[in-house]
């Protein structure tokens, strides 16, 4: 706000107020991160101590050594990279040519199309109708169930046909048309390359389900080496299964297991948000735009 | 810029094709429903099939006769249901815990982003803003986790804080009253950052026009935050709210499945859960299906009630 009339005293301590309680908000929201992060690299003894409040007390990095020693880790690390891979390039691949091709007001069967896609925001079949549809199409237990099954997100649909329709000129779309380009090229030699922000929102989204989803791995798949990540971490963290860990580092007895498990579990779960987190900086200046999108009407 | 490129519109606008059906603009387009493709076989297999599949709920399903061989028995399951002791505690905590929660996670947002709005230096509000986004990142598992560390009765976190301070220790996951508070709570953290992006959206597109008249009138930044930026995005409020209503049956299942123990399952067992064990791990096909619909059709009856409502008192509506 510029405005040139100057705050009264009363909207000074308001402001100053405001500046406080946020500073009060992030600090209560960075918190508990910190002190994961800060304990996953403490001594062990002190973290059970809970001499550990904001600092590192005695920096070492067991807990990760312990954690990357594990072979189920490393094994849904691996599946949940490939999943958020594949299966990310899948939703954004169906979203965005579904999308363009009803951004086109000429296409014929516009209105009823988009009805189709957006009802399924509102009606869905059940957890069990959907199970059994899965099953007959032979996906359980098959990487790819984890793969195809959320490829098109009717939210997600429509955010992405919002911002064709309104950020991209329709003059290039007609000049590119009259050039010779076909529907074909218009939607990927034309329209694409322009959609960076609204590409960056899909991976954004879809990424994050595929990352952080367990339950669709909890019902569709059953053979361990398949598993994703948060289906170990759920196993170690909140079941307290430590399959392969207790053979994997110098572990002489169940004391010094039962002395590491805190520090190991913090370790897991830096490893395990850490590539969520590294995405953050890079897709961060297209949140407010994709959220925005998302909020106008149909 | 919000010209939509339609070459065959104008074509149309010239020559008005007489006489040529649907069949003919389909054809002279059939690039475009070959891109729709992917997303409509999609669509249909995953989302319609297992409409048509609801079915089950009103026959005895057996997997080796199939959908319409299984025989029909009408509204038995859902009778069964209504009368299974069950029934009461499911709805009673599925509602208590989502209006709750709805309810708690509601005005968060809001005041965040009114209070984002006042801070001039831009460094120190984007600080503020990426920081309270962070936590929309991590996933259910570690948080749940995080909530089992921090919260353990003997060696977690808080604990050990209140022991530090004087006070005594607290089964915080052990006693069921505790469960409904640490759900909301923890909800309330993860997500009250990024449902905020929405409302500072609407509240930059509030004109500073309205705000210079106020001022000269002598009003003070709280009379103009309650006077023209609350207005401003009250419909962007309603709308989400409106939408918010339409989930009012789903609760979040992955996170309460996740948090449920044996000790407090009296209030964290909700019909999503509920569905998801009976259904799939007790194989009960058909009953859990008709659980589902009756799920699905209030959260469906709420929404368009809500709808009406909302039309009725602020003219703002979804559809």
């Amino acid at each position: 706000m510029a405005s040139k009339i100057k705050d009264t005293t009363s909207d000074r301590i308001f402001v100053a107020a405001v500046y406080i309680v946020l500073g009060l908000v992030a600090l209560i929201v960075l918190y508990p991160l910190l002190f994961v992060l800060a304990a996953s690299v403490s001594d062990p003894n002190a973290v059970n101590a809970g001499k550990v409040w904001l600092l590192p007390v005695g920096f070492q990095l067991k807990g990760y050594t312990m954690v990357f020693s594990s072979k189920w880790v490393l094994v849904g690390y691996r599946n949940s990279l490939f999943y958020l891979l594949f299966g990310t390039s899948i939703d954004i691949f169906v979203t965005f040519t579904g999308a363009y091709a009803l951004s086109r007001r000429d296409i014929y069967g516009r209105k009823l199309l988009t009805f189709f896609i957006v009802f399924t925001m509102w009606f869905n079949g059940g957890l069990i109708p959907t199970f059994l549809v899965v099953r007959s199409l032979g996906l359980v237990d098959s990487p790819l169930a984890l793969v195809v099954l959320g490829a098109v997100s009717a939210y997600n649909f429509v955010i992405c046909r919002t911002f064709i329709q309104n950020s991209i000129p329709g003059e290039l779309q007609e000049a590119a048309r009259i050039d010779g380009c076909s529907d074909f090229g218009l939607c990927w030699r034309i329209v694409f390359p322009l959609s960076g922000p609204v590409i960056a929102i899909l991976a954004l989204y879809y990424g994050l389900g595929h990352w952080n989803s367990y339950f669709p791995a909890l019902m569709y798949l059953n053979r361990r080496e398949w598993q994703p990540l948060q289906i170990f971490l759920r196993e170690i963290l909140l079941q307290n299964e430590f399959v392969d860990l207790e053979a994997s580092v110098d572990l002489k007895s169940v004391q010094e297991l039962a002395r590491m498990t805190k520090i190991m579990k913090y370790s897991l779960i830096v490893i395990a948000s850490f590539p969520m987190l590294i995405l953050y900086p890079f897709l961060q200046r297209y949140f407010v735009q994709g959220v925005m999108i998302g909020s106008l009407k149909g | 810029m919000k010209t939509n490129f339609s070459p065959q519109a104008a074509v149309r606008k010239k020559s008005p094709a007489k006489g040529k059906g649907p069949l003919f603009y389909m054809a002279r387009s059939w690039r475009l429903y070959v891109l729709l493709a992917p997303t409509v076989v999609y669509l249909f297999i995953f989302n319609y099939i297992p409409m048509y599949g609801i079915q089950i709920a009103f026959r005895d399903f057996v997997a080796t006769k199939g959908i319409i061989g299984s025989p029909w028995v009408g509204m038995k399951h859902f009778r069964y249901f209504f009368s299974s002791p069950q029934f009461s505690s499911l709805l009673v905590n599925t509602i208590k815990l989502s209006l709750f929660s709805l309810l708690w996670n509601f005005p968060f947002p809001i005041l965040l982003a009114l209070m984002l709005n006042e801070v001039s230096c831009i460094r120190y509000k984007k600080f503020v803003q990426n920081i309270t986004y962070m936590p929309y990142f991590i996933s259910t598992v570690v948080l749940v986790s995080m909530l089992n560390l921090f919260l353990a009765q003997q060696d977690g976190m808080i604990n050990q804080a209140l022991a530090a301070l004087g006070g005594a220790k607290v089964d915080f996951l052990g006693k069921a009253a505790y469960f409904r508070t640490i759900y909301i709570a923890s909800g309330i953290w993860q997500g009250t950052g990024w449902s905020s992006i929405i409302y500072l959206a609407a509240l930059s597109g509030v004109d500073t026009q309205l705000h210079e008249a106020a001022q000269i009138d002598g009003a003070s930044r709280i009379q103009r935050m309650w006077h023209i930026n609350v207005p401003c995005i009250l419909p962007t409020a309603t709308i989400l709210f409106i939408m918010s209503c339409g989930q009012i049956m789903n609760v979040g299942y992955e996170k309460v499945y996740l948090m449920q123990n044996s000790l407090n399952l009296e209030v964290s067992e909700v019909i999503s859960t509920y569905v998801y064990k009976t259904g799939l791990l007790n194989v009960k096909y058909s009953y859990t299906t008709a659980i589902g619909l009756f799920n699905n059709v209030i959260n469906v009856i709420v929404l368009l009630l809500v709808n009406q409502l909302s039309q009725k008192l602020s003219e703002t509506s979804l559809f």
